[in-house]
């Protein structure tokens, strides 16, 4: 039931927030940070509870569940299920929803009911894609946090918002529907051979497929999930959609639409189809350290900081997809982590963008410089994410990518040794991100306000969370690495494949 | 006839009666209000009679008609629908210069004969019913006689649909000459198995097939489709989409299980053609227009495509994914097109983008309904269009239809980008952006009112509470099909069991 909770208490408090902004913007926003605080201190519950729960026994034993029947024609259940990934993508989720209320707080003054009621949706949507563990309710809320994401980009957005907002909707729309074909497919196949008309994961997880369905069906849904990650070439909605999001909206784009990609990779793509996975690993490791390589590049000749710090998601996400597919414990802890970190991390960077964008009306680094004198504080903040970013020792970033090359190295020592180029890379654009905005002399004679205590407020949270990740990493390690076990489990003849394919 | 038979007949029967009372009243009491009254209460008790007879047993009632639970279904499916266009025309109609009473006799009529389609189990039924649809909806598409749009769609319904006619007829004759019988059942038992058809039955389907696919506007007959959408008033467009096309397809589904036209190659194949050519014309052509009804046409050919789809899959869920997906298709159409009923002046459509433009700071109810039934053409969660989707693709994908169901989700992003242009539209800023023609709510028309210079009634507040218990009607019902469509699908399930 506690798992309900966590989907009504934002949607009750977006419907909320959408009714009291009729008589004050002020009552809205207050509605949906409690809301979002409730939320956190929901996940946070859980987690307190979960380790006397967390011997995970595999296929169906969940740490919380709730299951009720809704479309008994096609055996589709209201299926909700919470593991220690899913737990801690929940978690990320809810901190990030706070943060993103608290990040709009001043920036948007016009129908500030609807936005917050959007800005909910798309966190329910969220939590809805990381809980769901039937077939179906997972599309559904997969296609659900679509329509408020793109409400958010197409109203509240900058210059050109129109077209981003319908080129993000059309590319995950897209592969969205090439990934229901494929549950289609699976639910047939699934039913004929054993009777059992099921849109349930643990159940769906055993089935018997000939190599070529596997092939296929395994292909729609890494299309529906590369698309999200975003995984080159399949990225080019990505700088549009975040360059012209509101802050809020680019802090969840990053922060949250991004690692649903990511962890539907880890939950459905390798468990259900373990031997294409397999077969697919080599290109799809490739794919992740082109787009290592490739964002990293482009962030280096971006002058728009949201583009700049867009770019350097691809990069961070071809970790991601590097890691998965290596597919074993370490590289998958290490993206796990990679995960939380980078959503953290980038959700500051795009709060810090919004804030310098509020400032100065403009984010061409080109016009910036000096910023320093006048922005200490945000100067110091955004050194220390930039430091994150370029995954410095002692911040989670570090963490999630060590885990990922050294997992990486143990199935292939050239794509670890190509990915690590990435990091040289970052530490460029990070380094170069910072001395555009923040040293020399100044371009333009601006005096602007440095941060103030709620955009502080914020910014120690986060960096906060990131020290504790990167020093004491363990907890999280423990509460992924037990669920991850299991869905190693389930797809065990991957590791082996891989790991006997490796050099 | 026995008592039984009449029982089963009801819904029929009360149609045609209230038709009868409307004519009658209409010479004596010229009152729009009682009139529309009337035909409301007619239509409600027709769909009240449905439940007189949903517990009887599937019965013949002459070789013509058949009622089943199949056949009672779609008569409640019609009679709701043209209960909506009523609700939503009396508000239209009262604003416009035009004589109004005589418009529900002909809706009635046009009601009757999609409700006989709906039960027709013979040619000659088949041909009754769909006659006096369209004979119906010849007035109804010119009502508005100072249009020229209007008489244009008129003029170019009428000939198109006689010559569907006559091809249909011919096509009948054909088929009779051949295999001696005009009843379908009986046609279906006789021709051994649709593999085994000689040329002459086969041209004969063809030509009844190229009469059907003329009503639903599938593509090459599907010409006749923006123009008419464009000209006929909105409450009639709305008319066009769902109940004219409804029946025709609940009597193309009926007649294509029970004679199992799906062992024969050439027709599976021909259909599977027009499935194809009819999603990619009406998705791209879409991307073309300017006027949301135009838009809404193409709209539609492309959904009677997605429907030949799951027709042609014929599986088990074949019917049922049909049968849903025309619920959806009807709830999101009448919304659509009951929008724009409900935001057109008394002197023009509201039919241009143009008009529609930050509607959403105007009107934000109006323009969440119409955000809602745009989406729910897309096909996205929470709507019907949804769950209507998935049962589509599902029916495919269980049949092995690869190449119609990548089709079908090709071309539905494609549809997906024009859904979204209108609701870009609907949430543009308005600020920056003056000059652009805007359809201000009834009453405070710019200009002078037409209501002003005496040829029609001033608004009524009915009008509008009418216009509106309808949009929301259809708001609650679109969300509550895509939320939990579990007993929708039981009802539909004991309707399509019927089928063999």
């Amino acid at each position: 039931m506690i798992l309900v909770w966590l989907l009504v208490i934002p949607l009750a408090g977006g419907f909320l927030a959408w009714i009291l902004a009729r008589w004050s913007d002020q009552a809205a926003r207050w509605v949906s940070l409690l809301a979002a605080v409730a939320d956190l201190a929901l996940a946070g519950v859980l987690w307190v509870q979960s380790p006397s729960r967390l011997e995970y026994v595999g296929g169906g034993a969940w740490m919380a569940q709730v299951d009720w029947p809704w479309i008994p024609a096609f055996g589709i259940r209201f299926h909700l299920a919470l593991d220690g990934l899913s737990l801690l993508m929940v978690l990320l989720t809810a901190l990030l929803a706070l943060v993103s209320v608290a990040a709009s707080w001043r920036g948007i003054r016009e129908r500030v009911g609807f936005f917050h009621l959007n800005l909910m949706l798309v966190v329910a949507g969220i939590l809805g894609v990381f809980l769901a563990t039937d077939l179906f309710l997972f599309y559904f809320f997969w296609e659900l946090m679509l329509v408020p994401m793109y409400f958010l980009i197409d109203i509240w957005g900058h210059g050109n918002r129109h077209y981003a907002a319908v080129k993000f909707f059309l590319f995950t729309q897209a592969s969205g529907l090439l990934m229901l074909l494929a549950i289609l497919g699976l639910y047939f196949i699934h039913g004929r051979q054993t009777g059992d008309y099921t849109f349930d994961y643990s159940r769906l997880l055993c089935t018997d497929l000939s190599p070529t369905a596997a092939m296929l069906l395994m292909l729609g849904f890494f299309a529906a999930f590369a698309v999200k990650l975003p995984a080159v070439p399949f990225h080019t909605w990505l700088p549009d959609a975040h360059t012209e999001a509101p802050t809020a909206g680019s802090v969840i784009l990053a922060g949250l639409l991004l690692k649903t990609g990511a962890y539907g990779l880890i939950r459905f793509v390798v468990p259900l189809f373990p031997g294409a996975a397999a077969d697919f690993a080599p290109v799809a490791m490739a794919m992740g350290v082109v787009g290592i390589l490739y964002g990293a590049i482009l962030a280096l000749s971006q002058t728009d900081l949201k583009r700049l710090v867009a770019y350097t998601s691809v990069s961070h996400m071809g970790f991601v997809l590097l890691g998965v597919f290596a597919w074993n414990r370490l590289a998958l802890q290490g993206s796990v982590m990679q995960m939380i970190s980078h959503g953290l991390s980038t959700g500051a960077l795009f709060i810090l963008v919004g804030a310098l964008q509020d400032r100065l009306g403009t984010r061409d680094m080109g016009r910036m410089g000096g910023l320093w004198t006048a922005m200490p504080r945000l100067g110091g903040v955004a050194l220390f994410f930039a430091m994150a970013s370029l995954g410095l020792p002692g911040l989670g970033n570090f963490v999630g990518e060590f885990l990922v090359l050294l997992g990486t190295w143990q199935t292939s020592v050239a794509l670890a040794a190509v990915a690590t180029g990435g990091l040289v890379a970052a530490t460029i654009y990070a380094v170069w991100f910072m001395h555009q905005v923040f040293h020399g002399p100044p371009r333009e004679p601006w005096k602007p306000a440095d941060l103030n205590l709620r955009e502080m407020a914020i910014a120690v949270v986060l960096a906060l969370a990131l020290v504790v990740l990167g020093l004491y990493p363990q907890p999280v390690l423990d509460t992924a690495g037990v669920a991850l076990g299991a869905i190693e489990q389930a797809a065990g003849p991957l590791a082996a494949a891989v790991a006997g394919g490796g050099p | 006839m026995n008592p039984g038979d009449l029982t089963a007949l009801a819904p029929l029967l009360v149609t045609g009666g209230a038709a009868v009372v409307v004519m009658l009243a209409t010479p004596l009491a010229r009152s729009h209000r009682l009139i529309a009254l009337l035909a409301l209460l007619g239509l409600a008790a027709g769909f009240g009679s449905l439940w007189l007879a949903w517990p009887m047993q599937a019965r013949h009632v002459t070789p013509l008609l058949v009622v089943d639970h199949y056949a009672l279904f779609y008569m409640g499916l019609v009679l709701a629908a043209a209960f909506i266009v009523a609700m939503l025309s009396f508000g239209y109609m009262h604003k416009r210069a035009v004589k109004r009473c005589e418009f529900y006799i002909l809706l009635l009529a046009a009601t009757l004969g999609a409700a006989v389609l709906a039960a027709s189990a013979h040619f000659a039924s088949f041909f009754l019913g769909l006659e006096l649809l369209s004979v119906s909806l010849y007035a109804l598409v010119a009502y508005q006689r100072t249009s020229p749009l209007g008489l244009e769609a008129g003029i170019k319904y009428l000939v198109l649909a006689g010559v569907s006619s006559a091809m249909l007829l011919f096509g009948m004759a054909l088929v009779y000459a051949t295999a001696g019988t005009m009843e379908f059942e009986v046609l279906a038992r006789q021709s051994g198995g649709a593999a085994h058809y000689g040329p002459m039955m086969l041209g004969g389907i063809g030509l009844i097939l190229a009469g059907v696919g003329f009503k639903l506007s599938l593509v090459p007959m599907h010409l006749w489709a923006p123009d008419v959408y464009q000209g006929a008033p909105a409450p009639v467009t709305a008319f066009i989409a769902t109940v004219s096309k409804g029946a025709v397809f609940a009597l193309l589904l009926r007649y294509f299980t029970s004679s199992g036209f799906h062992a024969s190659e050439t027709l599976t194949g021909a259909l599977a053609a027009v499935a194809i050519a009819s999603m990619a014309v009406g998705n791209l052509l879409a991307l073309l227009q300017e006027n949301l009804k135009r838009l809404l046409a193409y709209s539609s050919i492309a959904h009677m495509g997605y429907l030949l789809v799951a027709l042609l899959a014929s599986g088990s869920l074949a019917a049922a994914a049909v049968t849903y997906y025309l619920v959806a298709y009807f709830v999101t159409m009448l919304g659509s097109l009951g929008v724009v009923t409900v935001l057109s002046p008394p002197d023009r459509e509201a039919e241009m983008l143009t008009d529609y433009r930050g509607l959403a700071w105007r009107r934000p109810w109006t323009a969440g309904v119409l955000t809602a039934m745009l989406l729910s053409l897309a096909g996205i969660p929470l709507t019907a269009g949804f769950v209507g989707k998935f049962y589509l693709l599902a029916a495919g994908v269980q049949s092995g239809l690869w190449y119609l169901v990548i089709v079908l989700v090709a071309t539905s992003v494609v549809g997906l980008f024009f859904y979204l242009r209108v609701i870009v539209a609907l949430y543009r800023r308005p600020e920056g952006e003056e000059g652009s023609p805007v359809v201000r709510p009834e009453g405070a028309a710019a200009g002078e009112p037409a209501y002003r210079s005496g040829r029609s009634a001033p608004p009524t507040r009915e009008g509008a509470i009418l216009g509106g218990l309808a949009l929301a009607g259809l708001l609650v019902a679109l969300l509550a099909l895509g939320v939990y469509p579990a007993p929708l699908i039981r009802v539909i399930e004991a309707a399509v069991a019927f089928l063999p």
